[in-house]
């Protein structure tokens, strides 16, 4: 009986210790969603669920990419309370290239530079109070950059 | 242990512009070595954390789609001369490396 309450107490007091620790949105890398074949997959592992097309999210890309090698994209939002940014190349074979976790102090922008296998619609994934917005954008790639 | 972090790091008002190169080979477990013919293995920055003194400010997750010698760029708010940035990676190898620098 002793015992038993011992275990229960020390259960409430990891309980309560998990729970002051402040709520990130990934605790880790969501492996699955990098590892999915499937755009959309891809951003219902990250982010539970599907966006809808926003026109305050912005993404910066170009309309023909002469090396798929190195494709430089910028992703920013006019949407207030940004949690995260996410990437996906809908035709790559694993298609979310890149998500970064903002805080409140950030400013809604992020630059990175992905690879391209071949032409393919890119998406903007971003999630902002709660919610999940998008934007795309179609882009030709000259020369793949997965295979080499 | 990775290479060090090349950060350009500029305040404009209250705005903190980043950027950071880094150098790897991003293997994507897909390119073929043509002498040997066999897969090269996968190799590639998985986390990219970033934090202004001391506190995170932005964490970057990549998969096996960001290019070689990864290069990514942010923006955040309260940075002052003289404050801290430091960017650390870690790899799917286990290999890491940190940079820190100090707002001029």
């Amino acid at each position: 009986m002793n015992l038993r309450r011992r275990a229960l107490v020390k259960g409430l007091l990891v309980a309560a210790a998990v729970m002051a620790v402040p709520r990130w949105l990934f605790a880790a890398r969501p492996d699955a969603a990098f590892n999915a074949n499937d755009a959309d997959a891809a951003i219902t592992d990250a982010f539970g669920g599907p966006a809808t097309e926003s026109d305050q999210v912005m993404l910066k890309i170009p309309d023909i990419a002469e090396n798929g090698a190195v494709v430089p994209v910028t992703i920013s939002t006019d949407l207030a309370d940004v949690e995260a940014i996410a990437v996906v190349v809908e035709k790559n074979p694993t298609p979310l290239a890149a998500l970064f976790e903002l805080t409140p102090q950030s400013v809604p922008e992020v630059s990175v530079r992905i690879k391209m296998g071949e032409s393919s619609n890119v998406r903007a994934v971003v999630k902002a109070g709660g919610k999940l917005y998008s934007a795309s954008k179609e882009v030709k790639v000259t020369i793949g950059g997965c295979g080499g | 242990m990775g290479k060090p972090i090349k950060i350009r790091a500029k305040i404009k008002g209250d705005i903190a512009e980043v950027k950071a190169l880094m150098e790897h080979p991003m293997e994507s477990g897909a390119r073929i070595n043509a002498d040997t013919g066999e897969a090269v293995p996968k190799h590639y920055i998985k986390e990219v954390v970033c934090k202004h003194n001391g506190n995170v400010v932005n964490t970057a997750y990549w998969g096996t789609g960001v290019s070689k010698n990864p290069y990514m760029a942010f923006k955040f708010k309260g940075a002052k001369s003289g404050d801290t940035l430091e960017i650390s990676w870690i790899d799917n190898t286990g290999d890491t490396s940190t940079t820190e620098i100090a707002f001029k």
